[in-house]
């Protein structure tokens, strides 16, 4: 909860609510680093459902400790990271996930980008050629006097 | 009383500001001077009465005046003098006053520092900027007042936000809303010169230094809020991709694009169209910043109806300003006709390339910020975008921008000779691989061995560096960027460890070209050190700036690579008198105690950092909980290091006696903030450039010479 008011709170002060626990605990933390650091890269992706926009690895609130402790119980169970995901999914939501998986319309929001990259690129090639290949036509050498009259008048 | 004559200034200034709107339009359209002169003292007598009104709430909240409303909610009588005056804008009302306020100086200032603008042009940006004022004083009259009195005023308030309690924060809206705000004269200009039909070189000049400013303010207000998240929130992050920091990233990242363009356009008398554009946008940006942050429409969509009136009102401002804006560009742009021919090789395409990875940064980070809002209203699915969204979406934008950034810089106008720049960059990119290659050995530690190596093959190479071929310099950069690139594809594919060298190895080639540039600016190859030196000095500050600037981004890049990648986490249980291992160091907690501060209590550690038996530091991390708002706040204790920091943060006591501790070392945190303030910096020192400090004011002591000045 405490860090999504970056900023907002100079804004609108949203009510904080007050916990006591600070993020992940030392007796939530497994035995195994191995599975230890599964369960830290699935919770940073893992959003807290109470908070505003906070994974629950940084989170305060109890659900958040819950969910800690389920990732962990699974992973201990044996269950691979798509698995254990699979099973918040399942009780929670596609909400609680921050890294959203690929379905319905979900390919515009990863494709926007580079296709808007592309799209500009494209476009400013183009236009960038078409004027590097006309070259100075009658028109500007016409202004480039205009230009020079121009610095003139800026200069005093 | 008093009181009442701030709400009553604040009415005064919105019936000024329409004066200010309608009467310089109306007289530049009509060509009546008289007309037109309305609008300077009008935008004087609006900061007046805003400054005014500003001043009685600030003196509300010195004073703790708990009749209004807005003092009771936020200021509490305990509270140190600081956070008084701070609290004036730690809540939307005062906030939303201090953004008018600054709007309103940016006004005046046009008024007062526009005596050489074309008087047509003056009379319309004031005007423009004058319809920005309306909307927000309406906006605020009508919807968040924060001169409301109590009807039953109670003996103390509810204090401030303890977080907001700090002299980062303290400092970091003002700092943002002079950046939000600034571009709004980007903006007033750009609808100006559309109705006018006109731009040119000397409507870029004036632009120019507006929008740099308002990038430098912006830049300051981001790091401040960056730097405070790090040393507040107990965990050493410093970006979270939340909703509300992309909220003024968009605005940042256009603003980046704006000064660049307008840089073409002052020049090369190029461009144009592109500037207005990206002007209309990026102001478009600050007013969709501002909805996102005041409407809570995208943290949580639920609460849009918690106060849907203000989330309209400024949905109306956003449609009227960003949809009027482009309306008008789409009818006018076509008016703008580029002179400056470039071919595609040049510094000029160099800038739109930067223009184009900046913008589509900003698109993607917009797209990802309201994507869920998109998702709900339209394909009715409850969904998030947050930090792997980010991360994987918009970082290729900004490394394929800090590739091409040393390339770009050092293209000559019009027509550029990549070869040449190619050779001359040849050893910055060496330079680069050097630290690159040194960070990984560091972390394998070889760390000693590696830089003997490196050091006798730089020595080897500077003295045979003359005999190198030219054909062999050309190829090293694209050799050198090209073995990166692939290093960072195949780093994605496995996994991250290689993220780090890479990382750090782009920012070292950022700051290294930046130093190329400079060099090659101060001489020929063979003249002599004295000489360069010589030349280097009289640079113009512009060179300067951007040379600063650019290194800044570079420091950035590296020191975030270094924090991501090689951060050290502990998190123990420790009891009193125990130690604990945090990479090289050993950390003992020495003792915990309560101590109180002027209006909290706290739970204080005192915690001895060693290094190989040898005493380091001694750190004092706190937890406070203020009993008037009942929260709890962490104060980590940090070791600012040139390296590297030490953070140790004080949990909670467990069951068996001891505390939960967390630990961290992480490198060149110091560096991240010494990059912004390096930006900003070099933002500063362009800013005072010759051309801006002089031209204007040339024009100001030849106009008597001409005797008459015609309204154009």
């Amino acid at each position: 909860m405490i860090r999504s008011c970056f900023l907002a709170m100079a804004l609108l002060l949203t009510p904080l609510a007050a916990t006591e626990a600070l993020a992940v605990q030392p007796d939530e933390i497994l035995a195994d680093p191995g599975l230890e650091a599964r369960a830290r890269m699935i919770s940073r992706e893992i959003r807290c459902p109470v908070c505003q926009g906070e994974n629950i690895d940084d989170s305060n609130a109890p659900i958040s400790r819950d969910l800690r402790l389920i990732i962990r119980e699974r992973l201990v169970a044996g269950d691979s990271n798509d698995e254990v995901i699979d099973f918040v999914i399942a009780r929670y939501g596609e909400f609680v996930l921050f890294n959203p998986r690929l379905s319905g319309w979900d390919w515009v929001l990863w494709l926007s980008g580079p296709a808007a990259l592309v799209l500009a690129l494209g476009g400013s090639w183009f236009v960038l050629r078409r004027r590097a290949l006309a070259g100075p036509g009658p028109v500007s050498r016409l202004t480039d006097e205009e230009e020079a009259r121009l610095r003139e008048l800026l200069k005093d | 009383m008093l009181i009442e004559l701030g709400h009553f200034a604040l009415i005064l200034a919105l019936m000024v500001a329409l004066v200010q709107t309608i009467l310089p339009l109306w007289g530049a359209w009509r060509g009546r001077p008289v007309l037109m002169a309305v609008a300077e003292p009008a935008a004087v007598v609006q900061f007046a009465l805003i400054a005014f009104a500003f001043g009685v709430l600030t003196w509300a909240f010195v004073t703790s005046d708990f009749s209004v409303a807005l003092v009771v909610s936020n200021s509490h009588t305990l509270k140190p003098m600081l956070y008084k005056i701070s609290g004036t804008w730690g809540n939307h009302e005062g906030s939303l006053l201090l953004w008018t306020l600054i709007l309103a100086l940016f006004g005046a200032s046009a008024a007062w520092f526009g005596g050489a603008l074309p008087a047509r042009l003056r009379a319309r940006v004031i005007a423009v900027q004058g319809s920005v004022g309306v909307a927000f004083l309406a906006f605020m009259l009508f919807t968040s007042n924060p001169f409301l009195r109590m009807e039953m005023p109670p003996m103390d308030g509810r204090d401030l936000n303890p977080l907001l309690q700090d002299p980062g924060l303290a400092f970091h809206p003002p700092f943002l809303y002079l950046g939000y705000v600034g571009l709004s004269m980007s903006f007033s200009f750009a609808i100006a010169a559309l109705i006018g039909g006109r731009v040119d070189a000397a409507w870029a000049r004036w632009v120019r230094p507006w929008t740099l400013a308002a990038w430098v303010f912006l830049t300051i207000g981001i790091a401040l809020g960056s730097w405070w998240a790090y040393y507040e929130l107990g965990w050493g992050g410093f970006w979270f991709w939340d909703p509300v920091e992309n909220a003024s990233f968009m605005p940042w990242l256009l603003a980046a694009a704006l000064l660049h363009s307008a840089i073409v356009v002052e020049k090369r008398e190029s461009l144009k169209s592109w500037t207005i554009l990206l002007a209309i946008l990026a102001f478009g940006f600050s007013l969709i910043g501002t909805f996102i942050v005041r409407s809570g429409v995208i943290t949580s969509v639920h609460s849009f109806a918690s106060d849907p009136e203000r989330g309209i009102f400024i949905l109306m401002i956003l449609g009227f300003f960003t949809g009027g804006g482009l309306t008008l560009f789409a009818a006018r742009a076509g008016a703008m006709q580029a002179r400056g021919v470039f071919g595609l090789v040049s510094r000029e395409s160099a800038l739109v390339a930067n223009n184009i990875l900046l913008a589509v940064g900003a698109f993607v980070v917009f797209i990802g910020t309201m994507w869920p809002l998109f998702a709900e209203l339209l394909l009715g699915r409850v969904m998030s975008v947050g930090e792997p969204f980010f991360n994987a979406a918009f970082t290729p934008f900004f490394v394929a921008l800090a590739l091409i950034l040393p390339l770009g810089a050092m293209l000559a106008w019009k027509r550029g000779d990549p070869g040449r720049v190619l050779g001359l960059l040849a050893p910055a990119a060496l330079a680069a691989l050097a630290v690159g290659l040194l960070s990984v050995a560091i972390t394998q530690g070889q760390g000693m061995i590696a830089l003997l190596v490196l050091v006798g093959a730089g020595l080897g190479l500077a003295l045979l560096w003359a005999r190198v071929p030219q054909l062999i310099r050309r190829r090293v950069p694209l050799i050198v960027l090209g073995m990166a690139v692939l290093a960072l594809i195949w780093a994605v594919q496995t996994g991250r460890s290689a993220l780090g060298p890479i990382g750090v190895m782009l920012g070292a080639w950022v700051v290294f070209g930046s130093l190329a540039d400079l060099w090659s600016r101060s001489g020929r190859e063979g003249t002599p050190l004295a000489g360069r030196l010589g030349r280097l000095r009289h640079l113009p500050r512009a060179e300067w700036g951007k040379a600063i600037a650019h290194a800044g981004m570079g420091v950035v890049v590296f020191s975030v690579s270094a924090m991501l990648a090689w951060k050290v986490e502990v998190i123990a249980v420790v009891a009193p008198g125990d130690s604990f291992a945090l990479g090289p160091y050993s950390v003992q907690l020495a003792d915990v105690r309560a101590e109180r501060g002027p209006n909290y209590i706290s739970t204080m550690a005192e915690m001895v950092v060693r290094r190989g038996g040898a005493q380091v530091v001694t750190l004092y991390p706190e937890k406070r909980s203020y009993p008037v708002q009942g929260m709890p706040t962490t104060e980590a204790g940090i070791d600012y290091g040139w390296l590297r920091d030490i953070y140790l943060v004080i949990g909670d006591p467990q069951e068996n006696g001891g505390w939960a501790v967390r630990a961290y070392i992480e490198p060149f945190a110091n560096w991240l903030w010494a990059g912004c303030a390096l930006m900003a910096l070099g933002g500063l020192f362009s800013l005072s450039d010759r051309r801006y400090r002089v031209a204007p004011a040339g024009a100001k002591s030849a106009r008597p010479r001409g005797k008459e000045v015609p309204a154009e």
